[in-house]
């Protein structure tokens, strides 16, 4: 059993219901061929650094699981045979990456409790400092996913 | 020899009150094996940046300093972030 991390982008062309429903497509490849989801991340609606087939924005999820070597084959066959896929990538993930994973995973959780407990007390208080240069990009996505 | 010793005194060589400052430039240091970093993470474009010039090409280690290990990772994020669209292939005037 290994560790995998997968990053895809879909078409922004999709409704939310539709990009929804094609990202739990994926996520039940993965748990139909016995892989455990660790993590999922939807970071929304991005803009890509180039066009891909003459788009300029794509919706990006992220998802980390644990399963066979073989799970990855089988899960890039899906992702080329469905066209919404525009680009993909997905690689195993050492033992630095795996680490630097639970600690991310650990830091957007707080803040994302961080963020509920103040939309709960709706006070005004001031964003959490910059998170450490370890877990640098935890604040780039928080941004683009508002 | 001789027509140094003709030369006026005010003329010719200059002499500085002060020595001229050496330049001693700092040390390089690999950033990473100095703040303890393990793993570079692709999906921090800004981060990156720091590696890449202006039209988005990866520095050499002798610019930035890296150590040679963590040179071979920042080259994979970085590739691995250019494939994902979060850092272009090519551009002008990235900064």
């Amino acid at each position: 059993m290994n560790k995998y991390e997968t990053v895809f982008i879909l078409t922004p062309v999709l409704s939310d219901d539709q990009m929804k429903e094609t990202v739990e497509k994926f996520k039940s490849v993965l748990t139909d061929n016995g892989a455990t989801i660790e993590n999922e991340e939807n970071w929304g609606l991005r803009k890509l650094a180039y066009p891909i087939e003459n788009k300029n924005t794509g919706f990006y999820t992220l998802i980390e699981f644990e399963g066979e070597p073989t799970i990855v084959a089988k899960l890039e066959t899906a992702f080329r045979r469905d066209e919404k896929v525009i680009r993909f990538l997905t690689f195993r993930l050492d033992k630095f990456a795996a680490e630097y994973a639970v600690k991310r995973r650990a830091v957007r959780k707080a803040k994302q409790e961080e963020r509920a407990a103040e939309a709960a007390a709706e006070a005004p208080v001031v964003e959490a400092a910059p998170a450490v240069e370890e877990a640098p990009a935890t604040e780039a996505n928080e941004e683009t996913k508002e | 020899m001789a027509q140094e010793q003709v030369r006026p005194n005010n003329q010719g060589e200059i002499r500085y009150l002060t020595p001229m400052s050496v330049d001693t430039r700092k040390k390089k240091y690999c950033r990473f094996k100095r703040s303890g970093i393990k793993y570079i993470d692709y999906k921090d474009p800004e981060f990156l940046k720091k590696f890449l010039n202006e039209q988005g090409k990866i520095l050499p280690r002798r610019i930035t300093g890296t150590s040679l290990k963590f040179q071979r990772r920042v080259a994979k994020a970085v590739k691995r972030a250019r494939h994902l669209a979060l850092l272009p292939y090519v551009t002008d005037l990235m900064k």
